[in-house]
């Protein structure tokens, strides 16, 4: 999962492909999230309020 | 009591009546709870599992709760990015179910590792040359999804909606979510492949091997079809349980019967290419490893062809054909038949795959191993059942899980003994619960 923090870890290209597909879809879901809450807080702050969902 | 976190508009049974049936449920809860920390602090000699038995009753389990869930993702991609829009009235309701089959997934995996606490080395210290790893990349993140894709309905309950912070949230992840459904249906493709591509890669076992396209058997292929085939059968099903709980029309029928009509002609090329795919195994590839169709479905006490017979006849071919054919699809009972041997179907096709081929013998000295789980590991698996049941129980009260809820079951004014003149007042002022209570913006059920 972090390769580079296991001493004993040897990568090769699967490990970087697999790792990379779990990382890709990590961050998409976290940055999803990240804008999400933002923004919301954002929206609350300046008294928005999303009409319709 | 619990009146105020009800949504709107819509006519819950009594809170006492609730109480009650939630705690018939709790009591099956408990016995699997009791159960699950026997095989946590005694450990795995609590099960019936051997060395022929390294996957049993749990890894169906899984695999079938994972198969049956598969009605999230793939509703979610026909809603969010193929844009079949109709299916925004039942998405909330495949997303719960989702929900319920992966937790429960991962709550059996919980169980069957002897030691959750070193549930993460599968992250840290991953074999990325096992299907296995594969799995459990996707189904985390694929439960991250379905968490993801479940706030927004739980923050959609009448008291939470009115924090702003949380109705905004709620918007924003509605506003994105296609993303999310997006994701989610990339993780679904992968690891429902995998989980099928375990037993396909058997070479050992030529009940289970296939023959491969690059490293993927046809098994791969074939456990995502039938997820994406029987998963929108189960979410059907469970709907029309809901309804005939409940005793409501939730879902239009123009809503079920495109979901069936899809998931019909699904089933209909899935059982297609895994008939033909069958007939290779048969008649190619087992022989090439020196063995006839009769073995594996003679000399034992369970295995016949009745079971080849259930998967892909019964289960297979017959609720395809009632989901295809509008006359049928469009006749109620037809299609509770055809829904439940759709998401039947899945449940076999995974318990051939996976206990079936651990118990035909690989050597010439060897027996079939048949089993039987113990107590424990019964309890385990029907804890599941009985959480799902509790929680779409208290999603069902507590948050619009139907858009259509309140359109098709409009809450009739009390007609109170009064006069007319006051009559007339309250049907200017309508209830709390009045459908047609002007808001000034929508509902949450109605988004």
């Amino acid at each position: 999962m972090l390769p580079f923090i296991s001493f004993e870890w040897v990568s090769d290209t699967v490990h970087f492909v697999f790792h990379g597909a779990l990382w890709y879809a990590l961050s998409v879901l976290g940055m999803g999230m990240t804008y999400c809450i933002v923004k919301a807080a954002y929206d609350t702050i300046k008294g928005k309020a999303g009409d319709h969902h | 009591m619990d009146a105020a976190l009800i949504p709107k508009g819509v006519k819950r049974c009594p809170l006492p009546q609730f109480l009650g049936a939630l705690t018939v449920v709790s009591v099956v809860l408990l016995w699997g709870v009791y159960a699950m920390l026997l095989c946590w602090l005694k450990g795995l000699n609590q099960t019936n599992m051997n060395n022929a038995y390294g996957f049993a009753l749990w890894i169906w389990a899984d695999l079938a709760v994972i198969a049956l869930g598969g009605g999230a993702f793939f509703t979610g991609l026909l809603r969010y990015i193929i844009g079949k829009d109709e299916l925004k009235n039942i998405i909330n309701f495949a997303v719960l179910l989702g929900f319920i089959c992966y937790s429960s997934a991962l709550l059996i995996l919980g169980i069957d590792v002897g030691q959750p606490l070193r549930g993460w080395f599968i992250f840290w210290h991953a074999n990325v040359h096992s299907m296995l790893t594969e799995v459990a990349f996707c189904l985390t993140c694929y439960f991250f999804v379905l968490c993801i894709e479940y706030v927004p309905l739980v923050l959609e309950n009448r008291q939470i909606d009115r924090v702003p912070f949380f109705h905004n949230l709620s918007h924003n992840m509605h506003e994105i979510m296609a993303v999310f459904a997006a994701t989610g249906a990339f993780l679904s493709f992968f690891h429902q492949g995998s989980l099928g591509g375990v037993s396909g890669v058997l070479f050992a076992r030529p009940f289970g091997f296939r023959e491969h396209i690059l490293i993927w058997p046809y098994t791969f292929f074939l456990f995502t079809w039938s997820a994406a085939a029987c998963g929108p059968c189960f979410t059907i099903l469970i709907t029309k349980i809901t309804e005939a709980i409940s005793r409501k029309k939730l879902v239009k029928d123009n809503v079920i019967r495109l979901l069936a009509k899809i998931a019909g002609w699904m089933l209909l090329t899935y059982i297609f290419v895994k008939t033909i795919d069958t007939i290779y195994w048969a008649f190619v590839t087992a022989p090439s490893k020196g063995f006839v169709l009769n073995f594996f479905y003679t000399d034992n006490a369970f295995y016949g062809y009745w079971i080849l017979f259930l998967e892909i006849v019964l289960c297979g071919w017959v609720p395809a054909f009632l989901l295809v054919v509008k006359k049928t699809r469009e006749n109620n009972k037809l299609l509770w038949i055809a829904v439940f041997l759709g998401a039947l179907g899945a449940m076999v096709n995974r318990w051939v795959m996976v206990l079936q081929v651990l118990a035909i013998p690989v050597l010439p000295f060897e027996n079939w191993a048949l089993y039987i789980p113990s107590w424990q590991e019964v309890a385990t698996t029907i804890l599941p059942v009985a959480y799902g049941i509790i929680l779409v129980m208290i999603s069902f009260r507590y948050m619009p899980i139907f858009p259509q809820e309140q359109e098709l079951n409009p809450i009739e004014p009390p007609t109170p003994e009064v006069e007319p003149a006051a009559a007339a007042d309250a049907e200017e002022t309508p209830a709390d619960e009045d459908p047609a209570a002007p808001e000034g913006d929508l509902q949450p059920a109605q988004a």
